[in-house]
């Protein structure tokens, strides 16, 4: 790989405006209506300069961090799904010919500043699920290929980050165009860029910077580090197993008792995949289109089959979200459906914590396990 | 004598993402009082070949679309030919589709009953009600695979007399020689002078070496449950149990994640599954 260099602060308006230049759409973090989000970004100040999430189990509440830095923040609540699989789609209009004419895809040049390498491992994710199998969803593909993709290595984690624990951060290993590490020490502020593609290597050439000085490298993996050391959740690695041990733990029902089955996790969980189809009319019937949207297991009619819906109690639907997520979808799709982000902690409203529903699992566990003994 | 390829590999290609293709009513048969035969043919020149056990997604116009099993012949590849019950707004729809009607088709999809297992073995297709139609297409294979097979038995159990499906082919099966049906209903009629009782009851009679036998259960889930559990404790290897499992399907193709049980997306990796894949996750609640 070609050397990092280290750019000024200022130097985010001069890779917006070649980035512009080349005719990319730039989103970026925007903080809007009190709650970050993804959005258009035309300068350096529109980005949530010196603020960062109080996250909690429950809560995500944006206050002034302690410096003025660009990246000290963690998350926007939805990452990239939104971008690469919308929400909603037309898939193709038909009459009552039953000829399909296919939605064009809408995929601009996109590119997006700041992305977490957590939010990288979810692109991954979903792809492995949209083009790994059988059958690839171009609509996924075009819109993924038209992305470039600078990420933002974490120097500081929310308090609902685990993926140090996930093996999905906080530093990008790979997966990107440009990688950012955002140095402030000693009154000198400054951004160490990484390439890690041709586009990116080409982009990172105008930059106004200078070759990147080993102390600057040992300074941002540093700072990767005391973030992964900062992070105060985790999921361990036997929770494969452990879920698949507990289909009929009575712990499922002690979680329903708090579960809202309202989806929210679903919603900013950026590798939940599950979607529905419908047809919407015109009024004379004449013609059909067909929508793809999201769905989530946490409704009731997400598993309905003639007769009822097969998940009929919050416990099942509570336990097949997170049995699905940390466990089958090794079988599906040989990796985890996590990556650590910790959105659904902060943003379910009444607080349930995947990392706490796995660890008060396994401790029922090793409880039972005692009494055994004991018996 | 053709043997049908029972590979989704080497049958047709399968056709891409979400667009369905074109396909028209050319004859349509009412089965029972709610279920009713489609036989539809392509409109674009390809006509959908299938291995037997694989599904299609047939979508009504400005309705809907929904998984159905292909219940035809695998050697007349001209003609698809699929079972459907009015259970909801889609398959009502199918139901009442006239001759001449066009209809949205994708697929085939899914995995295909393994029949190449039965090959020198005694074959046994237990089917519970509406399950006879997934089967069926594997008694067609069979029966232009008789030399190829040690037997062909089949074991049916539905509600009652007049829910019994297929009933005129069933009958010329059953006189076929070395050919057994064995058919139980749960409520006899008055006219009724067969066999009252689960199909469950009826599997261990008709088996005939369970060591060399390979079974293909399709029906309500209990049933499959009882039926596989059977014929493991007479002795059929549990790994010549072969289930065709249903859960509700948006996509078909793995992207929409309803279907799934377990670790399993019914869609891509069954619906037909080894009795051993499914066994353990067939009884927990509300998985």
């Amino acid at each position: 790989m070609d050397p990092a260099v280290v750019i000024p602060p200022q130097g985010l308006d001069d890779l917006i405006g070649i980035l512009d230049a080349q005719g990319y759409e730039v989103l970026g973090v925007r903080e809007t209506d009190g709650a970050l989000e993804l959005g258009p970004v035309t300068a350096a100040a529109d980005l949530p300069r010196g603020r960062i999430e109080a996250a909690e189990a429950g809560s995500v509440r944006l206050v002034d961090g302690p410096r003025a830095a660009f990246f000290d923040h963690t998350l926007p609540m939805q990452g990239l799904k939104r971008v690469v699989y919308p929400a909603q789609e037309r898939l193709y209009t038909t009459g009552p010919d039953l000829v399909a004419a296919e939605e064009p895809v809408e995929a601009p040049p996109r590119a997006i500043l700041g992305v977490r390498p957590c939010d990288l491992a979810a692109l991954d994710t979903l792809t492995a699920v949209f083009e790994g199998g059988p059958f690839v969803d171009t609509r996924f593909r075009q819109r993924r290929e038209a992305l470039l993709l600078i990420a933002v290595n974490c120097m500081r984690p929310a308090a609902t980050c685990f993926c140090a624990s996930m093996d999905s951060g906080p530093r990008a290993e790979r997966g990107f165009d440009l990688a950012i590490d955002e140095l402030i020490q000693a009154g000198r502020h400054v951004l160490v860029v990484t390439a890690g593609s041709a586009r990116g290597q080409e982009i990172l050439e105008q930059l106004p910077g200078e070759p990147a000085e080993e102390a600057d490298l040992r300074a941002a993996r540093e700072g990767s580090r005391a973030c992964a050391e900062a992070q105060q959740r985790r999921l361990d690695e036997g929770v494969e197993g452990l879920l698949k041990r507990s289909y009929d733990h009575p712990h499922w029902a002690a979680v329903a008792e708090r579960c809202l089955s309202c989806a929210n996790c679903t919603l900013v969980c950026p590798t939940c995949f599950c979607g529905t189809v419908e047809d919407r009319s015109s009024l004379d019937g004449a013609e059909a289109e067909r929508w793809r949207r999201w769905d989530s297991c946490f409704t009731l009619d997400f598993s309905y089959l003639h007769g009822g819906a097969v998940r009929g109690e919050t416990a099942s639907r509570y336990r097949q979200w997170i049995t699905h997520k940390l466990a089958h979808w090794h079988d599906q799709f040989g990796r985890s459906g996590c990556v650590g982000c910790g959105r659904c902690i902060g943003w379910c409203p009444v607080g349930i914590d995947i990392t706490a529903e796995a660890a008060a699992l396994a401790a029922s566990e090793g409880r039972s396990e005692l009494s055994g003994e004991e018996i | 004598m053709t043997l049908i390829a029972a590979d989704p590999a080497t049958a047709a290609a399968p056709d891409t993402g979400m667009l369905p293709r074109p396909f028209e009513v050319r004859a349509r048969r009412r089965e029972l009082a709610d279920c009713v035969t489609l036989e539809m043919a392509a409109l674009d020149g390809r006509p959908l070949g299938f291995a037997p056990g694989q599904f299609t997604m047939l979508y009504v116009h400005g309705v809907g679309e929904i998984a159905i099993s292909i219940s035809g012949n695998p050697a007349e590849a001209d003609t698809l030919v699929q079972t459907i019950r009015a259970v909801g707004a889609v398959s009502r729809a199918l139901c009442e589709l006239p001759e001449g009607q066009r209809l949205g088709v994708r697929g085939p999809l899914g995995k295909a009953w393994p029949v190449e297992r039965a090959l020198g073995k005694h074959l046994m297709v237990v089917a519970g009600g509406l399950g006879l139609a997934p089967t069926r297409p594997v008694i067609y294979w069979a029966l232009a695979n008789r030399d190829r097979l040690k037997s062909l038995d089949i074991v049916y159990g539905t509600r009652s007399p007049d829910q019994i499906l297929y009933p005129q082919q069933l009958l010329g099966w059953s006189s076929a020689e070395g050919l057994r049906v064995g058919i139980t209903v749960d409520r006899a009629s008055e006219d009724w002078t067969g066999r009252v009782g689960v199909v469950t009851d009826l599997v261990p009679s008709m088996l005939r070496d369970p060591a060399e036998t390979v079974a293909m259960v399709c029906g309500p889930e209990i049933m499959m449950r009882f039926a596989a559990q059977g014929l493991a404790a007479a002795g059929v290897p549990q790994d010549d149990i072969h289930l065709s499992l249903e859960r509700n399907m948006k996509c078909g193709i793995g992207w929409c994640g309803h279907c799934q049980l377990g670790p399993h997306l019914i869609c891509r990796d069954g619906p037909v599954f080894p009795y051993p894949a499914v066994r353990d996750l067939m009884t927990v609640w509300e998985l």
